[in-house]
This record gives C-alpha cells, sequence and structure tokens, in this order.
C-alpha cells in the first residue's frame, strides 16, 4: 500500500476524521490560551457572577463573574499536559518492560515483571492518588505520577503479548541465525511491528487520562487552585447547579467530546491499521 | 481443578503480602515523624507520645508491619486519631453503602452490556448496531461523576424522583434506601456497562469468524444457534477479564460517586480521613479495597477454568 | 439421476468473479476428486454447495443435492439439510471443534439437532459414530475435551460429526493437509471405508494429485474458478487433454536436473548429539524433569551434498535445525563445519554461523512487512566482521536478488508486494548473500502450489551447481526429497532411524518406519500406465 492510499482510507474513514476534528480543537484551544484567551481567568467580577451564556461571556461567567470559556481553554491545558506525560511515563517504562519480559519468555524476569503489573494493577489509580495524597499533598504532579503508574502495567502487557507472538515468527528467526542479539531484535524487528498497537492504545489511554485527571481534580486530588482544570470547575458548579446549570454543562462538554474524539480516533486507527477489517469493512 | 485453585490461591496471598507491603511502607516513608505529620504543628509532646504508642511506632520497621498486619488479621485496624473509634468499627459501618452500591452497579453494567453487545453483535452492520456502538461510544466517554451530577439535576432537582442526595438507612427498609442508592449505581453502571457490552461485541464478533462456528453451521445449526450454543460460552472469557478490572474501576468510581451524593461510604471517609491527615484511616481503606480487588481477581480466574477445560489441566 | 448435480455455478463476491461455470456431478457410493492449486475456487465450491458464502457472494446456476435446488432453498430448509443430508469436513482439525465442549456432545449435536430423540439416546448414538471413525470408548470417551486429542483425531471427530446421519454426501475440503503422512493415510482409509460401507458420495478436495490419483472414480481439475478438465481418473491421468493438467502432473512429480560431483570432504558434522527441554514442574518440588528431542543423533554431510531429513512433526528435526544452526546449545556431542564447532564456550560460533544460512516454510512470516526488501536481503551481513556498505553492500544486493531471477529494483519494494513464489525466492537470496557453503532448507518448498514449487526446486538445482552449495533439504514431503537430494536420512522420536542413497532408502527401505511413511505416502501413477 502506498502513502496515498493509507491517507486516503485515513480520510474514508468517519470516525478517523470526526475523532481527529475534535482531538485538533482542544489542542488548538490549550494552545491557543498561551497567547490568547477571551478574558483572564483570575480577574473575579462579582457583579457578573453566574450569568449564563451571552454576548461577552459565550459559555456564560461563573460563581466569581469569571469566563467560562476561557477556563475551559486554559483548563484544557491541564488536562492535556497531565494526561500526556502520564501516557508517556506508561509507554517510557512499560514497553521496554514488556519487551524484555517477551524476550526473555519464562525467564525470572518475566515472572517479576508479569507479577509487578498484577500487583499494580491491584491499586486503581484513584487509589495510588489518594496514598500519595496523603503523604505527599495533593497536587497536579500526583495526578501525573498516580495516572503514569496505572499505566506502565497497561503498555507492559500489551506489548508483552504482542511481541510473544512475533517471537515465534520466521523473521525473528532469521534475525537470530544472522547473528542479532536479543535486544537488537526486540528494537529492529518487534518494536517497530507493535507500533501500530501502541499508537491505538496510546490514544485511548491518553481519554482515560483525560477522564482520570477530571475525576482527581474534582475530589481535590489533583490540580490545585490557582490551576484551572475541568474537574474543578465541576466541582465548584456542583452547590450551584440547580441556580446556574451552565456552570456544570459546559466543562462536562469539554471533556465529554475531548474524550470522545481521542476514542473515536483509537478505533479509526485501529481499523486503519488492522488489514484484515480494512478489507472487510470497506 | 483442585490444583489450579490452590495454585492461584498461593499467589492471591502472595499478593496480598506483597500489597500489604508496598502500602505499609509507603506510609512509613511519610518525611519525619508520622505522628507529628498527622498533628500538624501545634501538638503537644504529650499527644505526640500518645499517638506514637498507638500507631505502633516503637519497635523495629518488621515489628511494627507485624503487628500491623496481625492486627487486620484479628480484625483490629488500629484506632482513628480524629474520631477516637476503632477503624473497624467506622469501616463496617461505611462497607454496608459502599459494597451493596458497586455491586448494584455491576449487576446493573451486566445486565445492560449482555443483552446491547449480544444483539449489536448478531446484527453486525446493522443500524441497530450502529445505533448501540454510537451510544457506547458516547458512554463510554461520559465522565460518571457529570452524568451524576447531570442526573441530579434533571429527575432529582427539576424532576423531583429521587433525592439530590443522602442515604436513607438500611433501617428504613430495604426500598428508600436502594432508591437512594439507584441514581448513584447508573451513573456507576453506564460508563462501565458501555465498556463492557463493546468488550461482549467485538469478542462475540472474534469468536464467530472461528473455524468451530462454521463447523457447527454444517452441522445444520441456525446463525442463531451457533451464536448461542458455540460462540457465547467461548466469546465469555475477554469479557470476564473485563468484568473483574471493572470491579476496582466500580471500587475507584464509587468513591467519587459518593462525593456526588454526600453518601456517607468508604469514600467519603477517606476524604475526610486525608483532609483531617488521619493515615490508619486512609491506610486501612486502601488496603481493604486492594484486598478486594485482588479477592475479586481470584475468583474471575477461578471463573476461567469453569468456563475453558484447557485452563484446568494446565494449571 | 445424480446425488449432486452442478451446473453452471457461477460466484461473485463483492462483485468479484470466484466461480465461471462449474458443472459437475457426484454419484451414489462415487469418490469425485476436486483437484485445483490456490485461488482455483475449488473450496468456494464445496461452500456454494452447503450454501455457508461469506457476506457479499451471489450464486447463480443451478446445485441439485438429492433433489433439493440449493440455491433457491429457504435458510431453514437448508439447515435441515445440512447435517443430515450433506456433511462437511474441513482442513484444519485443530480449531474446527469448539474448544470448551466434550467430543461427545458435539457429535451428538448433530443428532439433537435433526433428531427428536432424548439426550441419552443422542449420546449412545455419537458413542457409535466414533466407533465408526476408529475412535474406541476406552482410550476415547464421550467426555474427551479437543485439546486432549492430536490433529489425526481431532479430524475424526469431525468426520464423526458429519457421518453421524448418515448424509447421502461428504464434502472433504483439503482433510489431511494439515497432517502428517502416515495420519494422512489412515484418513483417507477411513474415509473410502465409510463411502463402502454407507454408499454416500464423497466430494474429496485437493491441492494434491497424489492423493486422489488412487481412490477417486472422478477427477475434476480446477484452475482460476473454471473446471479444465473433467473425468473417470484412468481417463483424465492417460489423455491429459488440457495443458494445464499436464503441467500439474508434471509439476507434481517434477524432477529438477541435477548435476553429479565429486563429494568426499565432509563439511557438517554431527556427532553424537543430545538436545533435552526442561518440562514445567509439575509438584513445586519435584525433581526437574526433561524431554529429550534430539537423542544421539550423528551424521555428516559432503561439500556440494544434497541431504534429505525426513520425518513427521514432533520427531526432532526443527530443534537438529536449530541446533546445527547455533541458535541453541546441544546438551552432548558435537557438531563441526568444516573441523569448526558451531558452538564454543556456551556462545555460537560467529565464524561458522556465517557460511551456513536457511530458508524457512512460511513464505508470509519470514520477512518483517515494515522493512524494505534490500535490508532485508542484506540482514545477513550482521554475521560479518567487515561488511559491505554503499555501493558494494548495493551490488551484493543487487547480484543476490538477480541470482535467484529477481530484478535489481526489486529492493526498493516491501515484501507485501510479492507472491509467495517470489518471496521464497527473496529468502533464498538472503540466505545467498553472505556466499554460505550450506543451506539448510526447512520445509522451504512445503507451502507453495506444485508448479511454483516445481519451479523452486529447480532454481535451488540451479544454484548448488553454480556456487557449489550443500544443501540440508528438511521435509516431511517425502516425493519433494526424492527428487533433490542424493542422500536422505529418517529420523522418528528423536533418533535417525535409517539413512543411506535416495534411491536405495525409497526402493528398498529397511527399517519399519520408514517401510510404513514410504507406504503412506501417496504416489501419481505413472504417465499412462492408469
Amino acid at each position: 500500500m502506498t502513502e496515498t492510499g493509507f491517507l486516503g482510507a485515513a480520510l474514508r474513514s468517519r470516525s478517523l476524521v470526526l475523532g481527529a476534528v475534535l482531538t485538533a480543537v482542544f489542542v488548538l484551544a490549550a494552545v491557543v490560551s498561551f497567547l490568547w484567551v477571551p478574558h483572564d481567568v483570575t480577574a473575579m467580577d462579582i457583579p457578573n457572577r453566574m450569568k449564563g451564556p451571552e454576548g461577552a461571556h459565550p459559555l456564560g461567567t461563573d460563581h466569581f463573574g469569571r469566563d467560562i470559556l476561557s477556563m475551559i481553554m486554559v483548563g484544557a491545558r491541564t488536562s492535556i499536559a497531565v494526561a500526556v506525560v502520564a501516557v508517556g511515563i506508561g509507554m517510557v517504562l512499560g514497553v521496554p518492560l514488556g519487551l524484555a519480559a517477551a524476550a526473555r519468555k519464562g525467564s525470572l524476569l518475566d515472572e517479576v515483571i508479569m507479577r509487578g503489573n498484577d500487583l499494580v494493577f491491584a491499586f486503581p489509580s484513584l487509589l495510588i492518588a489518594i496514598m500519595i495524597t496523603a503523604v505527599f499533598g495533593a497536587s497536579a504532579l500526583n495526578a501525573i505520577i498516580a495516572i503514569g503508574i496505572f499505566n506502565i502495567p497497561v503498555f507492559a502487557r500489551l506489548t508483552r503479548g504482542a511481541a510473544l507472538s512475533l517471537w515465534t515468527r520466521d523473521y525473528v528467526m532469521a534475525a537470530r541465525v544472522a547473528g542479532k542479539g536479543a535486544t537488537r531484535i526486540s528494537f529492529e524487528h518487534i518494536l517497530p511491528n507493535v507500533t501500530n498497537l501502541l499508537i491505538v492504545q496510546g490514544t485511548i489511554q491518553f481519554s482515560l487520562g483525560i477522564l482520570a485527571e477530571a475525576a482527581l481534580s474534582y475530589v481535590g486530588l489533583g490540580a490545585q487552585p490557582p490551576l484551572p482544570s475541568w474537574g474543578r470547575m465541576l466541582a465548584d458548579s456542583q452547590t450551584m447547579i440547580s441556580i446556574a446549570p451552565h456552570m456544570a454543562i459546559f466543562p462536562g462538554l469539554a471533556i465529554l467530546l475531548t474524550v470522545l474524539g481521542l476514542n473515536l480516533m483509537g478505533d479509526g486507527l485501529r481499523d486503519l491499521f488492522d488489514p484484515k477489517i480494512r478489507r472487510v469493512g470497506r | 481443578m483442585l490444583r489450579f485453585a490452590f495454585k492461584r490461591l498461593v499467589s492471591l496471598g502472595l499478593s496480598l503480602v506483597v500489597a500489604s507491603v508496598v502500602i505499609f511502607l509507603f506510609v512509613e516513608v511519610v518525611p519525619g515523624d508520622p505522628a507529628a505529620y498527622m498533628l500538624g504543628l501545634n501538638a503537644t509532646e504529650e499527644t505526640l507520645a500518645a499517638l506514637r504508642e498507638q500507631l505502633g511506632l516503637s519497635g523495629t520497621l518488621a515489628e511494627r508491619y507485624l503487628s500491623w498486619v496481625g492486627g487486620m488479621l484479628r480484625g483490629d485496624f488500629g484506632t482513628s486519631y480524629t474520631y477516637r473509634t476503632p477503624v473497624s468499627e467506622m469501616i463496617a459501618d461505611r462497607m454496608w453503602i459502599s459494597l451493596p452500591l458497586a455491586i448494584y452497579a455491576l449487576t446493573l453494567s451486566t445486565l445492560i452490556a449482555f443483552p446491547a453487545g449480544i444483539w449489536a453483535a448478531s446484527k453486525r452492520g446493522s443500524a441497530a448496531d450502529v445505533s448501540v456502538m454510537g451510544l457506547t461510544q458516547l458512554g463510554v466517554a461520559i465522565p460518571n461523576f457529570w452524568f451524576a451530577m447531570l442526573m441530579v439535576l434533571v429527575f432529582a432537582i427539576n424532576l423531583r424522583w429521587f433525592s439530590a442526595g443522602g442515604f436513607a438507612g438500611w433501617e428504613a427498609g430495604v426500598y428508600p434506601a436502594m432508591k437512594s442508592l439507584t441514581l448513584p449505581a447508573i451513573a456507576l453502571a453506564l460508563p462501565q456497562a458501555s465498556i463492557l457490552a463493546r468488550v461482549m461485541r467485538s469478542s462475540l464478533l472474534d469468536t464467530l469468524s472461528e473455524d468451530f462456528i462454521r463447523t457447527a453451521r454444517a452441522k445444520g445449526l441456525t446463525k442463531r444457534q451457533a451464536l448461542w450454543r458455540h460462540a457465547l460460552r467461548n466469546a465469555l472469557i475477554p469479557v470476564l477479564t473485563i468484568i473483574g478490572l471493572q470491579f476496582s474501576f466500580l471500587l475507584a468510581g464509587a468513591i467519587i460517586i459518593e462525593n456526588v451524593f454526600f453518601l456517607p461510604g468508604l469514600g467519603r471517609l477517606v476524604f475526610q480521613a486525608i483532609s483531617a491527615r488521619d493515615l490508619i484511616v486512609v491506610e486501612s481503606v486502601v488496603m481493604l479495597l486492594v484486598f478486594a480487588v485482588i479477592v475479586v481477581n481470584f475468583a474471575v480466574d477461578i471463573a476461567y477454568a469453569a468456563v475453558d477445560p484447557r485452563l484446568r489441566v494446565r494449571g | 439421476m445424480s446425488l449432486l448435480e452442478i451446473e453452471g455455478l457461477d460466484l461473485d463476491i463483492h462483485g468479484e468473479a470466484i466461480l465461471k461455470g462449474v458443472s459437475l456431478a457426484v454419484q451414489p457410493g462415487q469418490i469425485v476428486g476436486v483437484i485445483g492449486e490456490s485461488g482455483s475456487g475449488k473450496s468456494m465450491t464445496a461452500f456454494s454447495v452447503m450454501q455457508l458464502l461469506p457476506d457479499g457472494a451471489m450464486c447463480r446456476g443451478r446445485v441439485t443435492l438429492g433433489g433439493h435446488e440449493m440455491l433457491s432453498l429457504p435458510e431453514p430448509s437448508l439447515c435441515r439439510l445440512r447435517g443430515n443430508e450433506v456433511g462437511m469436513v474441513f482442513q484444519e482439525p485443530m480449531t474446527a471443534l469448539n474448544p470448551i465442549q466434550t467430543i461427545g456432545a458435539q457429535v451428538a449435536e448433530t443428532i439433537l439437532i435433526h433428531e427428536d430423540v432424548s439426550r441419552a439416546e443422542a449420546m449412545a448414538r455419537a458413542r457409535e459414530a466414533l466407533e465408526r471413525c476408529e475412535l474406541p470408548e476406552a482410550k476415547f470417551p464421550l467426555s474427551r475435551y479437543p485439546h486432549e486429542l492430536s490433529g489425526g483425531q481431532r479430524q475424526r471427530v469431525v468426520i464423526a460429526m458429519a457421518i453421524a446421519l448418515r448424509p447421502k454426501l461428504l464434502i472433504a475440503d483439503e482433510p489431511t493437509t494439515a497432517l502428517d503422512v502416515t495420519t494422512q493415510a489412515q484418513i483417507l482409509r477411513l474415509l473410502r471405508r465409510l463411502v463402502d460401507e454407507d454408499g454416500m458420495g464423497l466430494m474429496l478436495i485437493t491441492h494434491d494429485l497424489a492423493v486422489v490419483a488412487d481412490m477417486a472414480h472422478e477427477i475434476v481439475i480446477m484452475r482460476h474458478g473454471e473446471v479444465v478438465e473433467a473425468g473417470p481418473t484412468g481417463r483424465v491421468f492417460d489423455e491429459m487433454r488440457h495443458p494445464y493438467t499436464r503441467a500439474l502432473f508434471e509439476a507434481s512429480g517434477h524432477q529438477p536436473e541435477r548435476e553429479e560431483s565429486p563429494r568426499d570432504v565432509p563439511l557438517l558434522q554431527v556427532r553424537d548429539v543430545v538436545r533435552d527441554y526442561a518440562l514445567p514442574r509439575t509438584r513445586l518440588f519435584a525433581p526437574q524433569e526433561h524431554f529429550r528431542a534430539v537423542n544421539g543423533v550423528s551424521f555428516e554431510i559432503a561439500k556440494g551434498e544434497s541431504l534429505g531429513l525426513v520425518g513427521e512433526s514432533g520427531c526432532g528435526k526443527s530443534t537438529l535445525t536449530r541446533a546445527i544452526l547455533g541458535l541453541e546449545e546441544v546438551q552432548a556431542g558435537e557438531i563441526l563445519l568444516d573441523g569448526e564447532p558451531v558452538f564454543t564456550g556456551h556462545r555460537p560460533n560467529r565464524d561458522v554461523r556465517r557460511r551456513m544460512q536457511v530458508v524457512f516454510q512460511d513464505p508470509f512470516g519470514s520477512f518483517n512487512p515494515r522493512w524494505k526488501v534490500g535490508p532485508l536481503v542484506a540482514e545477513p551481513f550482521h554475521l560479518l566482521r567487515d561488511p559491505p556498505t554503499g555501493a558494494a553492500r548495493d551490488a551484493a544486493i543487487a547480484e543476490a536478488l538477480e541470482s535467484v531471477g529477481l530484478a535489481a529494483e526489486d529492493r526498493h519494494k516491501y515484501i507485501h508486494e510479492f507472491s509467495g513464489g517470489q518471496r521464497q525466492r527473496i529468502a533464498i537470496a538472503r540466505a545467498l548473500i553472505i556466499k554460505p557453503e550450506l543451506i539448510i532448507l526447512d520445509e522451504a518448498v512445503s507451502a507453495l502450489d506444485v508448479s511454483i514449487r516445481a519451479q523452486i526446486l529447480d532454481l535451488l538445482a540451479d544454484l548448488s551447481a553454480r556456487f557449489g552449495l550443500t544443501y540440508l533439504f528438511i521435509s516431511h514431503d517425502l516425493s519433494v526429497v526424492r527428487t533433490i537430494t542424493d542422500r536422505v536420512m529418517v529420523m522418528q522420536a528423536g533418533e535417525i532411524v535409517e539413512e543411506g542413497p535416495t534411491a536405495l532408502v525409497f526402493d528398498a527401505p529397511q527399517h519399519d518406519y520408514t517401510k510404513t511413511l514410504i507406504a503412506a505416502a501417496p504416489v501419481l501413477p505413472e504417465r499412462g500406465a492408469a
């Protein structure tokens, strides 16, 4: 398949296009917020508090009169940054662990890595965050560490599983006959053939990361004031929900649409990368 | 089968030991004196000494660990500093909200997901399939606590069908108690049901393309019969894994959802304990939740073997 | 009237023509062999009869089975016919059974679906069907699960399911392709017996002319979705009216031209080699147990010689291959190439390894799909201390590709742009690039269609003459080994049981196992003799 064929197939995939557009909107909002926001997110304007959507404030204002659109734009930074770094931690540590476990299948190393994975799986990221916060206090960094730790076994397992089946391929045998060692084979032959899988899983973990960050910030274990975050905007809105429902609706929609975009993109990419599905489901 | 169960049991025990060590050490790494940390800056020497005694801070690391674990095994989780009551009693009270909530949610999620997933798979590519999958796509993306807030807005504030929060208490009767858990359970269940329905559908589709389904069709089974008699039980294997994993998400999710509905469950307890720096309570609740997750995963492993005869011999 | 009559059957799948005007007939008690290479449409013909076609399939024409017009019957009526009037057996026995149901339940299901009988009676009749397929109760109770059976045994269960209701027609789609020769012979004998006993018709689909030669009453030869020749077996083999039939026949028994060369200097010496694998411990403190995959194997290959190694799956030939290639250390004995050991001090000896290469069976799994052909072919350069770079490297790649009949420019393509036969040529180019002396051909032509196989065998013979290559030719396929080797060894359960000049071993086998193997292998009739 040629590159244009790949691009063509990508553009024909409705979920991929929709997902990419949604994701792009929020990434763009985060980037633009560094240069310009409609209103200063720290400026309080008590007389105009809890205003519904109208001209100057398209998404209304919060209980301190701050512009909700601006806060969502700045909050996108926090969400995206936390999720990206957490997925990064998971990939950078998890993928090599998975590759190593697969290369030495059945060895003590493999056993230790897999049992370690099982153990981490027993700690949902929220519990890790609770422990970290209980001891070190709450911060966005905690959220990153907690979500990142939870991502490690996700990537390690995925990589190991895929790598194990690749290790039985004859091209790996051919590389061994050519005198290549396990590390070299892992990076030259195994890793390139699991990247598609990692990209798909990465998008999904990215979306889970955004959900997790929002949840942690909502219960006060994540980003702290004055750092704006979607989860805390929702926490602030909760007591005001009967008088100012727009305060709850818009940040929630931001989370929903970003996560939806990432998931659609992940699904689209998976279909695109899996030639079996592509041929059948055209 | 027995050997299989025994092996799993051994690994269950090991996981619990390692998990308890991790949690214990984590609290031990608190910089400085945990007693001073918990009491803050204005503590007097006497209260500090009393707390140290109560925390079992005398003795070596190993002694402290053993006395903590030994206490838990006897059902003694220590005494909360802030509430001055045994942690085990506090947990027991809260558990009667959190555990029913998680089970309620898991049941709902399974009851929604199985029919939806099977229906979508059996009508692959149809409008029904596309709309079920579209809905689950939304369900997966929705933050459950936000969904909970919206439900409060619609069903409690506007329609007044439910109360906006709080727990009626089991002594008020099963119906009022379950009613006050219903919105929280739906909020927890819907995203999980979406994930489960998607897994069910794709696992079923994978199984339906296996050779043995073709064999079954060649025997004269209709598509429906092949699906129900041969595909479904085979497709259940990955679905069980997800149900097991979901239990831990439900527990964690319950902690957050309890916050939305002001339910006095384990979640509320943990957050109160964090703000009061009540480390004993945090440590105990985390250990308990991890214990639950590990035990559920053990049950899933056993369930695998019940479904799949190949696992019974392999062990 | 015929039992099965197919007339002018056209089949399109998503608009692509798969079958074009296929006609054939099966009489009761008759075996009809349908033969073709991959893509000939032979399996799709079978699925058209069963009406178990993939989505998007469109049939036109007539398929009449025992008076029923299969193409116009509604689905519920088709379900009543399948398993009852017509049974089907598939190629891959390992995956054809539901892994989580007992074999008894699966065979009994055929009966329960079609007849209103109690479960106990269905089970009793399932027992009977299994007995007829030579799975005795003592060893194969109804409560067995598929994973407890071997491939051949599973195929018997699939056959038992298909014949439990004594259908009028049995369709067998490559029923023995995935099996060893001796198992293949047993399954074919079983099918023939069932045809004789029940007087049912059998449509036997295969790629192997020899399988049907001494079994089928009628032969249908297919190519590109069309029937090119059909008739009584004897007549088809006698006359071979269509050139494709002739080509297929010649390719099946193809004998590449090979030159004799002086062979006295030993190149590879294998002495008393033992290879053990640790078995998983059954109990925590049980003593470590071992499985001896290779047990005291000794042999030599002379320079320029072509030695065959024949054995069924699990006999240890792959383990031996890995040991010779220096990928795994042996527990006892030694392996020397030109007097140098392949393993020195627990490490593979690179000086030795660069003098041998290997070609694998699977033309699809042998190449990293993300690499271009150039780097793929050049990969063995890693073995050299001072590998060529730049223009010298490109020249070497070009030379290797050209020597196997491909173009130098092919190095810029990805592997999915090549057909199975071309990929096997690329695999050979990869083996040639560092100019090895010994090439191990591990089932190197087993996955190829006969016509492609003949071309690759010619290429191998030609390369051996041009570069003075020595071959160790490993295969389960006796007919191929016979055509390309000077000497042959027969391996069973980790030991070499017989060894000698190829012609001698085939004509006058000494060991019982060799005799069984040779008797089991299907043979093509001599041209015009049938």
